[in-house]
């Protein structure tokens, strides 16, 4: 079966291939772009403010990441220690020891959300919205730790427990569920498969194709660049390459890769912090500076399109992109944890935005924004994404572009792990559990993995792009309906905490 | 008052001598035997999402495995000599679980069959008898 599957794979792709010569970008990129456009439209739909314009997607995820702080009482500080007590494992029960961890859980959904928007994105938000833009994306990381705790108790809650004794979890099972509860049963039904459907399309789009298109685009620069790299037109190998890398994953199940990447990624992610404290410290004199940038940024604005405001749209923004809060991702892999408590994994889930933006993130600006303050202009002009925070490490590291092409790509690789799961939980929503199904999808989410690197799709792109921003907007509204039943369970929890009914295990 | 011996079970020869071994001194005393198998596991590993999806169905193969080939076969033959019997499957650090089902039993003492690798293996994956001994809340007896 596998063979066969492999097998098919490969003709699939060398096909693919020998189109690629020829006008498939062309044919793609005519076909898709009124849509994309279309679509685009609809949902990156802007107001202006002042000069600047203001994404109403964004706006909704702003309006709904401040109501649930509020609403919740700012669990994101209140419960912060009680997830670091629940990560060191201080509340699991020895009896369920082989079960998933909070630890495990958390680790799982950092790896899918840490990726290329942690070293790139942040750029792009520096060098669009001046150096306080950092300011609001940090703002944006601490009340999206609200939405992540509303999803993920919600993910655990209303997961579905397969009679194999497997879990399938996420916001399409909580929509369909929650709002059945509420009376709303086909509506529940509707947004549910809506969601599916979004997730889905957006797994083959940020979740694949982009991820391999930018580790290719790294891996591009550090060989030689578009001129002088011997793989700068041999997008099809490589793409074929790192295809076969993730079907022999998720398709053969050779677990080693895959457990290699997973204890890889977070050594990654504290090798990158640390050498780009290492950097940010070797540029010691600029901090105080680089620091007051962010803050005088974030108020005035100074040279960015839209001034203060603008900076803002684009700190929110790139901070949705980055740590998923409000997108509903991540309560797919939050939710296979074992607890009689949903509310704890909501409570651990929100360290994924803190780590993820407020840690990653904003080292990122730091390494960035000491550099511009002792050497404006450091990079030349047009060098924007992961080629300029590349620049960055490079003027007081000289090699470091290497170790960061090698982290791009295993960052993009489990990033791309993380969300062909996500996207198989769409798929099976629809279309039920079952083997065949289940491998077709992965076929499917294989050969757009070569695909990212082989075809320029913009246009394709930017339909998933506009999909993952269109499923917030179902996710949030079912979030403001079941919020009253989280609220509720919290409250109750952290009683029972209070009173001591519910204790600290003691291990020996 | 302690009245249970703990037998580290691994389904090696040196865990099947170590329970005939306790199996002898718990008849002399009428003192109950649990038979204990873990399953070495770190709730700090890092995992797939799809892993982490199965881990509760592999949990249960897991326990299933381990009680139906290496414990059942260890507690027919105890039984056997005549002997009161406990099981019981844990995941976790092999020799802290071991360390924490003697304290959570009661137990009085732990029996744990020896392997006798070389040094060398010793000191590049350490030892389950070496640490045990060393993290023990109770008196430890190595069977060789």
């Amino acid at each position: 079966m596998i063979r066969l599957i492999a097998s098919t794979l490969f003709l699939v792709l060398a096909s693919a291939t020998a189109h690629a010569a020829g006008g498939i970008d062309e044919t793609i990129n005519t076909a898709t772009a009124p849509i994309a456009k279309f679509i685009g439209q609809i949902v990156f739909f802007k107001i202006p403010v002042g000069d600047a314009e203001l994404p109403l997607v964004v706006l909704w995820l702003v309006i709904g990441a401040v109501f649930f702080t509020f609403y919740m009482g700012f669990i994101n500080i209140r419960g912060f220690k009680h997830a670091i007590q629940l990560v060191r494992g201080d509340y699991a029960n020895p009896n369920d020891a082989g079960e998933v961890s909070h630890f495990q859980a958390l680790a799982t959904a950092v790896s899918g959300t840490v990726g290329i928007g942690n070293i790139g994105g942040v750029a792009v938000a520096v060098t669009v919205g001046g150096p306080g833009a950092t300011f609001w994306l940090i703002m944006a990381g601490f009340l999206g730790m609200s939405t992540k705790f509303v999803e993920c108790t919600l993910g655990v809650k209303y997961r579905n427990e397969n009679p194999d004794g497997s879990v399938s979890g996420g916001p399409m099972y909580y929509l369909d569920k929650g709002f059945a509860e509420r009376g709303m049963k086909g509506f529940g039904k509707f947004v549910g498969m809506f969601y599916a459907i979004g997730i889905f399309i957006g797994a083959l789009g940020i979740g694949n194709m982009f991820q391999s298109n930018q580790a290719f685009v790294q891996f591009v620069n550090v060989t030689g660049g578009e001129a002088g790299s011997w793989f700068a037109d041999k997008g099809w190998l490589f793409g074929t390459v790192m295809a076969l890398i993730v079907g022999s994953v998720i398709i053969g199940g050779i677990k080693s890769i895959a457990r290699v990447t997973e204890k890889v990624v977070p050594f990654m992610a504290i090798f990158y912090c640390v050498f780009a404290l290492i950097v940010i410290f070797m540029n010691f004199d600029a901090i105080p500076q680089a620091i007051a940038n962010i803050f005088t940024g974030a108020m005035t604005g100074e040279g960015v399109v839209g001034g203060a405001i603008g900076a803002l749209i684009i700190g929110f923004q790139r901070a949705v992109f980055s740590n998923e809060a409000g997108i509903g991702s991540a309560s797919i892999a939050h939710s296979a944890v074992r607890t009689n408590e949903p509310v704890t994994e909501g409570v651990v889930s929100l360290l994924e935005p803190f780590i993820d933006t407020i840690i990653i993130c904003t080292i990122t600006a730091l390494v960035i924004g000491t550099a511009q303050v002792s050497e404006p202009g450091f990079a030349l002009v047009g060098v924007q994404g992961i080629a300029m925070t590349s620049a960055a490490f490079e003027r007081e590291i000289s090699w470091f572009p290497i170790p960061l092409a090698f982290a791009a790509m295993l960052f993009a690789f489990s990033t791309m792990i993380s969300w062909s799961y996500y996207g198989l939980k769409g798929w099976t929503y629809l279309f039920g559990e079952g083997l065949m199904m289940d491998r077709l999808y992965k076929l499917i989410f294989c050969i757009f993995v070569a695909l990212g690197c082989m075809v320029k799709l913009g246009p394709i792109l930017d339909i998933s792009d506009a999909l993952v921003f269109l499923i917030c907007v179902p996710n949030i509204l079912g979030l403001y309906f079941l919020a009253p039943i989280v609220k509720k369970e919290m409250d109750s929890y952290f009683a029972r905490i209070k009173s001591g009914e519910i204790k600290k295990y003691t291990h020996a | 008052m302690s009245n249970t011996f703990l037998v580290a079970v691994d389904g090696s020869e040196g865990s099947l001598r170590a329970a005939e071994f306790a199996a002898e001194r718990a008849l002399a005393g009428k003192t109950k035997l649990v038979l204990a198998y873990v399953i070495e596991w770190s709730p700090y590993s890092f995992h797939t999402p799809d892993e982490l999806a199965e881990r509760h169905k592999r949990r249960e193969e897991e326990i299933e495995r381990a009680q139906s080939t290496v414990l059942d076969p260890v507690a027919k033959l105890v039984t056997d000599k005549g002997c009161e019997v406990e099981t019981v499957v844990r995941h976790g650090h092999p020799a802290q679980t071991l360390a924490e089902l003697a304290d959570g039993h009661d137990s009085a003492q732990i029996f744990i069959g020896r392997k006798g690798e070389s040094r060398v293996a010793t000191l590049l994956f350490g030892s389950v008898v070496g640490s045990l001994v060393q993290t023990s809340p109770v008196p430890v007896t190595v069977v060789p």
